[in-house]
């Protein structure tokens, strides 16, 4: 009797075990790797807006987990590697210096699929994804230079990386179509996310008289200082528009959500391939928040740049590109810089005054 | 408002967190308790400093409810170490993690809501005087709280009966105890001081620094308190100065970038370190003959033998 009720038992088992992985096939696990936490307002917010939306159109085809606060480098490997032996089948890490620790663990995952955000490096089953942001930031340079009383404008910038470089670049070529003398006041705060020190940056540019003030750091911080202040400035990743409602202009936001879709979609139909994806305002990878806080002409020649810039017939980087000594930079794309040369941007376009740090 | 001036205010606002964690932890670690938590109970303070002042529009209760959490999470610290002999370095980093993750718990509901900064002091007259008029007389509380608080510490320290007991403690706890001083007593006041002011210095942050709560806001600011503390040698006027140098180079490189004297940036954002230390040490060198002051029994478990 104890013998048939033992048997009764593990068969019991077994079917639910069976009946579990069954289940689990069907259900595709997502892993996220995040670099902040969820509630900065920012870049990992954005990201998690991006899965929250992918949950909401998959539904109970895939379920999702998500690990903040992973620091970049080799630390994160740890992280990597634990969702990839938890049974994540798709695993997007979300900043540029889990890059390598990416490709370790791809290498070791064969069957799994990575895709890593703002990177270069690709594998058979590692793609890399990325937004056009210096496209919203040619856009946010045209109305600086429009809005701009005194033509100075004031960027904090986080890292001397090609991503915020090109930022800065677009911004101020933006801003030179309309206003040729513009002139820009740098500060590297060497951080992502520090809201005391993007403040004081924001502070010592307001106190040096720069009248908009744009930032490629991810808290609201900024934007505050400069509402107090009465001065312009922008919003980042995020729409922050209720932190300074007289003071944003506009906000690049990031907009993940229907990439990371399609990418699940992708995986679940067995059609998912590696490669790279590098989408701007035209697949709306990059998105403009509201115009606001300007004059109507401003306005319209915003949403002009954007829509030339969505079709095509703009493009940041036209060539002549000049560098800082006002000789043209080489034209690899033809008729504008090609993405590589972006991607790598190395230099200050003529009209930055600064060094660039450690050059 | 000239440059001058508004630099000078930009300094007092970026030391005052920093002054008011490192104070209290200089207490803690006189009274021989090494408590390395000071991160998380100033990331505790500010989440629950935010939570009290956009709950009740107060800013008084708010910096309240930061003093009150971060003596909160200090009492887990002071459990652990001083009733159950915990190792102090173990105890405090896991304190640091509990807090940055418990606050991350608690402030979630609060993400991307503002409320008013602290207001500032206005005197007629006086607050409009030109240059000091703002930087003497138009501070918020916080600020005129903190000089205070020091001023109280030193004189707490050097010039009570109970200072001397506490810095006793500090230095020999078997000693101390054996002339019958309640040691472990002691500690626990400290170390429930130390954690209401770290809790303090980080509502500093969100109530008047940065008008809004985000996770993990306080960015390493514990650490370079508890970094002050050593460097100052344990003595509160030295705390001020390191307080306030670091403050000063902070801001002072961040005004040097805007001008464009292009000096790398990765060196100016080390400044406000090597600066604080080099000048601390060597204030160290030329007056301290005796050497460092560190407290005799600083991280060492005291279990009382009766």
């Amino acid at each position: 009797m104890r013998r048939l009720m033992m048997t009764a038992a593990v068969a019991a088992l077994a079917i639910a075990a069976t009946s579990l992985s069954a289940s689990a096939a069907e259900k595709l696990k997502v892993g996220f790797i995040y670099l902040g936490p969820i509630g900065d307002l920012g870049w990992t917010y954005r990201h998690e807006v991006g899965r929250q939306e992918m949950v909401k159109a998959l539904g109970d085809k895939v379920e999702t987990t998500y690990l903040e606060n992973v620091n970049e480098g080799p630390d994160s490997e740890r992280s990597i590697e634990q969702l990839a032996r938890t049974g994540h089948q798709l695993i997007f890490t979300t900043s540029f210096g889990y890059m390598d620790p990416t490709v370790k663990v791809a290498k070791r995952f064969p069957k799994i699929k990575f895709e890593h955000a703002t990177g270069f490096k690709r594998a058979p089953n590692l793609s890399t994804y990325s937004g056009r942001f210096y496209e919203g930031r040619y856009i946010q340079g045209v109305i600086a230079g429009k809005m701009s009383k005194k033509g100075v404008l004031g960027y904090i910038g986080s890292f001397p990386i090609p991503e915020v470089i090109s930022g800065i670049n677009a911004t101020i070529l933006g801003a030179q179509s309309v206003n040729p003398n513009i002139k820009v006041k740098i500060i590297w705060v060497n951080t992502f996310f520090d809201p005391g020190k993007e403040a004081d940056a924001a502070k010592a540019l307001a106190d040096q008289g720069v009248d908009i003030i744009m930032q490629h750091t991810d808290s609201p911080a900024a934007i505050q200082v400069a509402a107090q202040r009465g001065i312009l400035a922008f919003g980042q990743d995020s729409d922050m528009i209720k932190f300074g409602p007289k003071t944003q202009l506009t906000s690049i936001i990031d907009n993940w959500g229907p990439y990371y879709i399609q990418e699940a979609k992708a995986v679940l139909d067995g059609t998912w391939k590696a490669g790279d994806t590098w989408e701007g305002l035209k697949q709306k990878m990059v998105v403009m928040a509201p115009y606001t806080n300007m004059p109507d002409d401003v306005k319209a020649l915003a949403e002009k740049t954007e829509a030339a810039i969505a079709d095509g017939t703009l493009h940041p980087f036209k060539c002549p590109v000049l560098g800082q000594d006002g000789k043209p930079v080489e034209c690899k794309g033809g008729t504008h810089l090609d993405d590589g040369q972006i991607l790598s941007m190395n230099f200050y376009v003529k009209g930055i005054d600064d060094k660039m740090p450690g050059k | 408002m000239g440059l001058l001036e508004a630099i000078i205010l930009s300094v007092i606002a970026a030391s005052t967190p920093l002054l008011l964690a490192a104070a209290g932890e200089l207490v803690v670690e006189r009274s021989g308790v090494l408590n390395l938590g000071v991160e998380g109970m100033m990331i505790m303070g500010a989440a629950c400093g935010f939570a009290g002042a956009y709950l009740t529009g107060s800013t008084f209760i708010g910096a309240l409810c930061g003093i009150a959490a971060g003596a909160a999470l200090s009492v887990v610290f002071a459990v652990l170490t001083l009733g159950l002999a915990v190792n102090q370095v173990a105890a405090g980093l896991a304190l640091t993690i509990l807090g940055v993750g418990l606050s991350g718990l608690i402030g979630a509901g609060f993400v991307g809501q503002r409320i008013v900064p602290a207001p500032h002091l206005f005197i007629p007259v006086l607050t409009d005087l030109p240059l000091v008029g703002h930087i003497l007389f138009g501070q918020d509380g916080f600020v005129y709280f903190s000089i205070v608080l020091v001023v109280a510490i030193a004189w707490f320290m050097y010039r009570t009966r109970a200072g001397l007991i506490l810095r006793a403690i500090g230095d020999n706890h078997t000693s101390a105890h054996a002339l019958g001083y309640p040691v472990l007593k002691i500690r626990w006041l400290a170390v429930l001081f130390g954690g209401g002011c770290a809790g303090l210095g980080g509502a500093y942050l969100p109530l008047a620094y940065t008008p809004f709560f985000i996770p993990g806001m306080t960015a390493g600011r514990g650490w370079i308190a508890l970094a002050l503390v050593v460097f100052s040698s344990w003595r509160p006027g030295r705390l001020v100065a390191g307080a306030y140098l670091f403050g000063a180079v902070s801001i002072l490189q961040l005004h040097a970038q805007a001008l464009g004297l292009g000096i790398p940036s990765q060196l100016m954002t080390s400044l406000p370190y090597l600066a604080t230390v080099i000048v601390l040490v060597l204030i160290s060198r030329t007056r301290g003959a005796a050497g460092s002051v560190a407290p005799a029994s600083l991280g060492t478990v005291f279990v009382p033998d009766r």
